[in-house]
């Protein structure tokens, strides 16, 4: 056991036991995965991506490039988890990814031998030959090969949410710089939110020992998180990754709401993904160690020295027992005296720089590199080259610390490129990168814990004043204000073997070498050539070794060399946590017909309409098939009656003195010179001239009409008339509302149709007091309602609109009248009959490549007046015979049956495009007519009639031979409309 | 110096050393017979047939930035020729018959996947219509098929077929369409271009052009005036700025696009799949994430990158689809600023300027269309007449009325 | 991205529909002729900086609204609704 026996921010009396690749072991409440699996001497814990290399855990952190490891077994598995986050829980079941048969031995590894034919690239340059070998061979295996983790196929049966939050301030991080800026602000009254992606706040300080106002720093930590917690106007987030910066002031949160516990509380989500609404924002998230490549730098044992010293000091878990130390900076050997400390014992510290010091009681080698590793599955042992030679080293652990890079990755989002500080050697945040934020701390390159905490407290008085408040008097505490000697020192030159950049991707000194060599020289180049960088880490721990050596190379400078763009999220996010609520019925909201309850009691087959379900055929005792239905219910509207529900039509209610003129603008024709009382079918054009929607209007008072939509364009019409009343004529005196929710519509057609209403309205209706196209307002009962004598069925039909909640009730009582009479409902496949017998048009045949006169209705485009759409309803290409117009058609062959979407050809032609004639639209059964029919579209269509022609369709193999005919099948001269 | 297995082998056994350049980087010449701006997808391919094909070598690609920067080096990858208008189906029947060759044509592994693109119809009109657009795939010369509920249930388990919010009524599967390595794209034309002579010149920007006479003379840049006999333009996002210094007034709207990537999975998503409902589509590359993306952010946009309304619309649009995909993680999301033409189809025309040719309006379906695109404009410029595969994508069009709008929607293009 | 409703104030941007240029606010007369509504309909700046646009609160009041946004940034300038930038401009 490497767990040390006191220290650590660890709960020792919550012992939880949990598996690795099936292996139990023992962590405490506190642990990380990652560090509960070095207390427990576990080195091995992955493969790379390309040559399977053993991999080891790297970091403490989200930028973990190695520790990815599946989570949980079966269905609900979960891939790609860094093990360096993920909380250890009673019962947590990890394994390693990416490796066959075993992790220890893993028989992918033969790639590694293969290197030197596996370079950065090389699959552009081979696998060309033979021809068909690249996708049923190569890309198959290669396919395989990669990826990392595993999906189960099953759906992911997690609860997730989303959320909003507002503040006036977002604090990103909380480390010392995050926690003085956000009590801070909060001290001066502004609504703070503080997150950070870690579960004990406090960031860096919960990993260090020194003190802060004369206390541990992290007690003194949790001091500060005590206080925020107690003040109202503070939210604390931890667990709370920020996950991009957007326009704004908008910023992506992730919640992990139950990733720790081992069974969630009911209806907690797994995770939350916030929308932080903030008006400005600090980032806080302090800076990341870079390593410095020198050959075989990759194997498991090899850590940066920050994260050797977070395992010891907050985890009390030593990654080795003889721990050694690379580094070219101070901060390294601040690691080597808290180990010291902690009595780990330290094999070396190895430093580049020719006059570092020892601060503790460990052997110092200076001016010396570490130039090789050995140890198959895990470090054994290191070579120094110093000035009097080679010298091993056996050590299991090699802190390296290359420096520290601000977090700058937030500030990137909105494509700020970061600037070059050089006496950090590192890219600090852009200013104003991301407008309204401000950076912080060792985020913004201030290294000392006492820099951090002034610049934190800086930055907040900075938002304090912007917002027009008071700064609050707040004393710095004391902490250390070491100055940082760095001396730059990226790769380990002149040794023989691989030097790693990138560890998961597999990406070495070497690739950036043969990227320059071939030209691939601009950073997005070397980027995408070799993969630097693009592992799940975005390259947190390997981009800037790798722009360093192409620095080098093209003997440039770093900031000259320039930087690829970190992209958001800062860490990945699921996609269920990104689209919770997409899953299942919630995707889009239902919308239920006032008469849903009947319909579902009638056993209505229903269809989704957009958002709305509607009936399609009601299934009557004995029925088998749809078909059945429909042809039954087509029988009895055009015997009897039929009632059908309407009001999934768009309705619009629109009143005021320049109602009328609004009309003649937005309607193809005129609607002006509309009667009181009248109602008339109108053609809505978009301004391109093609049509948009078509449907009525009544015109219930001078200054009142109710216009009616097709469902499908009911939005789409409402939100064009609010764009022609306030954009185009704002001068014209007019209002309306959408009224479809608020009127239940009921289509009662048929030859008895008047019977039916007979007696159940309190007016008299006639054909002289109600002639066809009339409307009017009526009574039934106490209830008020709208009677339109329309038709889409070609009957002598009304549609009834009553308020909706009465709908139910009416729907019952037409029920009852209808059934008397031998009549019931017909659903959307009998109207679909009906309306096509009749030659009525829906979207199928109004599909937005169509113009008024594709349809023969040219002359509806009034010659008048103006309307929206007729100026480019003029232009050539419009209207003429070489268009495909509005045609009916009845099969001639043997073969009777119509296709939708199969193509129309001249009988001796060919099925190819360029013998196309137009197409099949719209097709049914009619039992009316006793034959099949259709609609579609024909060149020069319309003076083509009696022309036989055949339809084919290479999709289906079906070839019909059809006479192309009056789009109106049945009762051409609307005899039963009027009767 | 030609690749091959062998050429990797033997590179291997020596260290890699004497892999050579792939391109130069030459200094701009004082005339070029042909410039063309813009060294994305496009304009590589457009110089690589001038040289290749059309006998044109004394030709330079002018780019701002790097090759390949653009969108052929930002997008989802994705290869079909399965458009239902007269115009659109023969251009992209001709660019898959190109990609099918391609690999051999530049010798350069472009990674061309033929896995097949499936797109799912959710009601029986929208089935209708992929009947529609799957027969004149048909007509065309390509492959489509229509599946039925319970063939779209057997072919793709893994969609949710248990409590979808649309069920699934059918699909249209086009088995040769699929995904190509898109960076390899604009490298293999690059690399192609730059051994037939073509010289490619990177960091050069285009501030303006020397026009007299109604003809152009050449084209001054940040790096001095290149005269030349003739200009094309490939310029995508920036065709407004660069037709602007051209005179040219322009029926485009620039758009971003976001795409977005997986972390590495195991395979688990063989097709191309795109969602009826709602704008998603997904397939999973052969490093192992899945690449998915969805509409525009709608508002014309500059900037290459996008913000959360569309994010978590595609997400849940994925989710909405196939649930399966709910523990992947998101890794990078980015953005690509798409040249909107105004019904949705592209322009390769003439202009007004003798000698000033026009290659945009690519909206986001450039990427299929790279190597017809490069020969159909590589065409009209060398021989002054249309190709063919293009001689629809007029820009007079929009004057006269003939519109290509295959989603039916208008003049609105961030709805196409 | 946050929008500035004239009527609701500061929303997200999901609240609302983007339709495109204002230019569609200045809609040829009737008898201004074919080259007229082409360049209406079809033509558009597209300039990289600020666009002036129109933006509809489809989720709140219904307004259609005028806004100049940078289009490079996104930054928002300012935003009036529809009918009062008409009544500006005469």
């Amino acid at each position: 056991m490497s767990r040390l026996a006191k220290g650590g921010q660890l709960d020792r009396s919550q012992q939880i036991p949990f598996t690795f690749d099936g292996q139990t072991y023992l962590g405490f409440k506190g642990d990380t995965l990652a560090s509960a699996l070095l207390a427990n001497d576990v080195r091995l814990v992955g493969r790379s991506f390309k040559y399977h290399r053993p991999r080891g855990i790297l970091t403490s952190g989200s930028e973990e490039p190695n520790a990815l490891m599946q989570i949980g077994v079966g269905p609900q598995t979960t891939p790609n988890v860094r093990a360096t986050t993920q909380e250890i829980y009673r019962g947590l079941a990890a394994s390693s990814q990416n490796r066959f048969p075993s992790l220890s031995f893993d028989l992918m590894e033969v790639n590694d031998l293969l290197s030197p034919f596996l370079s950065a690239g090389f699959y552009y340059k081979t696998f060309m030959w033979p021809k068909a070998f690249w996708e049923k061979l190569y890309e198959p295996v290669i396919r395989r090969a990669a990826g990392l983790g595993a999906l189960s196929g099953a759906a992911d049966a997690a609860h997730y949410d989303k959320a909003f939050a507002h503040c006036d301030l977002l604090v990103i991080g909380s480390g010392p710089a995050g926690l003085m800026a956000a009590l801070t602000a909060a001290k001066g009254g502004l609504d703070v939110i503080l997150a950070d992606e870690d579960f004990t706040l406090g960031g860096r300080l919960n990993s260090e020992t020194y003190e802060i106002d004369g206390a541990g720093c992290s007690d003194w930590a949790a001091g500060i998180v005590s206080e925020l917690a107690a003040m109202k106007n503070v939210r604390l987030m931890p667990r709370t990754t920020i996950t991009g910066a957007y326009d704004g002031g908008t910023y992506g949160a992730l919640e992990r709401v139950s990733h720790h516990l081992a069974t969630a509380p009911d209806h907690a989500p797994l995770e939350t993904f916030w929308r932080i609404a903030a008006r400005r924002a600090i980032l806080a998230g302090g800076a990341i160690e870079r390593p410095i490549a020198f050959p075989n730098n990759d194997r498991p044992g090899v850590m940066m020295a920050g994260a050797v010293r977070s395992y010891v000091n907050r985890f009390a878990a030593a990654p080795g027992q003889a721990v050694s130390i690379f580094t070219n900076n101070d901060d390294g050997h601040r690691t080597a005296a808290d180990l010291v400390a902690a009595g780990v014992t330290i094999a070396a510290v190895i430093d580049t720089r020719a006059g570092a010091v020892a601060v503790a009681d460990y052997p110092l080698i200076t001016g010396a590199q570490v130039v090789g590793t050995s140890g198959r599955l895990g470090l054994s042992e290191i070579s120094v080259r110093t000035s009097a030679g080679i010298r091993k080293i056996k050590t299991d652990c090699l802190g390296v610390s290359g420096g520290w890079n601000p977090s700058v990755h937030l500030t990137c989002h909105m494509n700020g490129r970061p600037v070059w500080r050089e006496d950090i050697a590192a890219f600090i945040p852009a200013d104003g990168a991301i407008p309204g934020l401000i950076s912080a701390g060792s985020a913004l390159g201030e290294m000392s814990t006492h820099a951090a905490l002034k610049t934190g407290a800086d930055a907040a008085a900075e938002v304090l004043k912007d917002l027009g408040k008071k700064a609050p008097r707040v004393t710095l505490p004391k902490a250390e204000d070491a100055p940082v000697t760095i001396q730059p020192f990226w790769h380990v030159n002149g040794a023989k073997g691989r030097s790693w950049l990138d560890m998961q991707n597999d990406v070495t000194s070497k690739d950036v070498k043969l990227a320059h060599q071939e030209n691939f020289r601009p950073v997005e180049h070397m980027k995408r050539y070799t993969t630097l960088g693009m592992a799940t880490d975005q390259g947190k721990t390997s981009n800037m070794n790798g722009l360093a050596i192409m620095a080098e190379l093209t003997g440039r400078s770093i900031p000259e060399t320039g930087t690829t763009t970190f992209r958001p999220p800062y860490t990945p996010v699921a996609i269920g946590a990104l689209g919770a609520h997409g899953a299942g019925k919630s995707f889009a909201p239902e919308r239920f017909i006032p008469s849903d309850a009947l319909a579902r009691e009638k056993n209505a087959r229903f269809a989704e309409v957009g958002l709305w379900y509607r009936p399609s055929w009601f299934t009557q005792a004995g029925e088998t098939n749809w078909r059945q239905s429909c042809d039954r219910e087509v029988v009895m509207v055009r015997a009897s009656v039929g009632l059908c529900d309407v009001t999934t039509l768009g309705k619009i209610d629109i009143q005021g003195p320049d109602a009328p003129e609004f009309l003649d603008r937005v309607y193809s024709n005129m609607f002006s010179t509309l009667p009181i009382g009248k109602v008339r079918y109108g053609l809505m054009l978009r301004e391109d001239g093609m049509v948009m929607d078509d449907g009525t209007s009544a015109r219930f008072g001078e200054n009142h009409y109710v216009m009616t939509t097709t469902t499908a364009a009911a939005g789409q019409v409402m939100m064009h008339l609010d764009f022609a009343a306030q954009v185009l004529w704002p001068e014209l005196d007019v209002q309306f509302i959408s009224v479809t929710e608020q009127w239940a519509q009921f289509a009662v057609a048929g030859p008895k149709s008047r019977q039916l209403l007979d007696g159940l309205l309190s007016e008299d209706i006639t054909d002289e007091t109600f002639p066809y196209m009339a409307c009017g307002d009526v009574t039934i009962g106490k209830v008020k309602a709208r009677l339109f004598r329309i038709s889409f069925s070609g009957e002598h039909a009304y549609e009834l609109a009553v308020p909706a909640h009465y709908g139910d009730a009416i729907a019952r009582e037409l029920d009852k009248r209808a059934a008397e009479m031998g009549g019931g409902w017909y659903g959307m496949e009998a109207l679909n009959v009906m309306r096509i017998e009749k030659g009525f048009i829906t979207h199928a045949e109004i599909h937005g490549r169509v113009t008024a006169d594709d349809i023969g209705a040219g002359r509806m485009v009034s010659a008048k007046k103006d309307c929206v759409g007729k100026v480019s309803s003029q232009r050539p290409g419009l209207s003429g015979p070489e268009r495909e117009q509005l045609v009916g058609l009845k099969p001639v062959g043997t073969v009777k049956q119509f296709l939708g979407g199969a193509h129309l050809f001249n009988v001796d032609d060919d099925a190819v495009r360029m013998n196309d004639q137009g197409y099949i639209t719209s097709h049914c059964f009619s039992p009316t007519l006793g034959h099949t029919i259709a609609l579609g579209f024909v060149k020069n269509g319309r003076a083509r009639m009696g022309e036989v022609i055949k339809m084919v369709d290479l999709l289906r193999n079906v070839e019909t031979k059809c006479e192309i005919c009056n789009p109106v099948f049945w009762d051409e001269k609307g005899g039963a409309l009027r009767g | 110096m030609r690749y091959s297995a062998l050429q990797v082998f033997l590179n291997g056994l020596t260290g890699n050393k004497n892999w050579k350049p792939v391109w130069r980087n030459p200094e701009p010449k004082s005339h070029y017979d042909v410039i063309i701006i813009g060294g994305g997808g496009h304009g590589l391919s457009t110089a690589y047939y001038l040289a290749a094909k059309y006998g044109i070598t004394n030709v330079a690609v002018l780019e701002r930035g790097y090759l390949g920067g653009g969108n052929v080096g930002r997008n989802t990858t994705i290869v079909r020729a399965n458009y239902f208008l007269e115009g659109n189906s023969q251009f992209y029947s001709h660019s898959l018959k190109m990609w099918e060759s391609l690999e051999q044509e530049l010798n350069y592994n472009v990674m061309l996947s033929q896995r097949g693109q499936v797109i799912l119809g959710h009601s029986d009109g929208q089935v209708d219509s992929l009947a529609r657009r799957g027969n004149m795939m048909r007509m065309q010369g390509d492959d489509a098929e229509l599946w039925s509920r319970e063939e779209t249930k057997r072919q793709l388990p893994y969609l949710n077929h248990d409590d979808p919010r649309f069920p699934v009524y059918g699909a249209l599967m086009h088995w040769r369409g699929g995904t190509a390595r898109h960076d390899a794209v604009a490298w293999g034309f690059a690399r192609g271009a730059d051994m037939r002579g073509v010289d490619l010149i990177q960091n050069c920007e285009v501030k303006g052009f020397r026009i007299e006479n109604g003809k152009v003379l050449g084209v001054e840049t940040s790096r001095g005036y290149i005269g030349a006999g003739k200009v094309g333009m490939t310029v995508a996002g920036r065709t407004s700025q660069v037709g602007e210094m051209a005179g040219l007034r322009l029926p485009i709207e620039s758009h971003v696009l976001q795409a977005f990537v997986t972390e590495g999975l195991k395979p688990i998503m063989p097709h191309v799949v795109s969602f009826g409902m709602g704008h998603f589509y997904l397939s999973q590359s052969d490093k192992g994430g899945l690449v998915f993306g969805g509409d525009l952010d709608m508002y014309n946009s500059y900037a290459q990158r996008g913000n959360l309304p569309m994010v978590e619309h595609v997400a849940e649009a994925g989710m909405a689809l196939m649930p399966m995909i709910g523990k992947a993680k998101m890794l990078r999301s980015w953005g690509g600023i798409m040249d909107m033409s105004m019904d949705g189809t592209p322009i390769i025309d003439k202009t007004h300027i003798d000698g000033f040719f026009l290659n945009c309006g690519w909206c986001y379906g450039g990427f299929k269309a790279v190597p017809a695109s490069g020969d159909c404009f590589a065409h009209l410029i060398s021989t002054g007449n249309h190709h063919k595969a293009a001689d629809k994508f007029l820009l007079s069009r929009f004057e006269t009325g003939h519109v290509i709008d295959e989603t039916g929607n208008g003049a609105t293009p961030n709805l196409h | 991205m946050r929008i500035n409703c004239p009527i609701c104030g500061e929303r997200d941007s999901r609240e609302f529909h983007y339709r495109g240029s204002a230019k569609l606010l200045d809609r040829p007369a009737p008898d201004a002729g074919a080259e007229a509504f082409y360049d209406y309909v079809y033509i558009r700046e597209n300039p990289t900086g600020l666009n002036r646009e129109l933006w509809f609160h489809d989720s709140g009041c219904r307004s259609w609204i005028v806004a100049e946004r940078n289009v490079t940034t996104h930054e928002f300038f300012k935003t009036e609704l529809a009918v009062d930038a008409k009544r500006g401009a005469k």
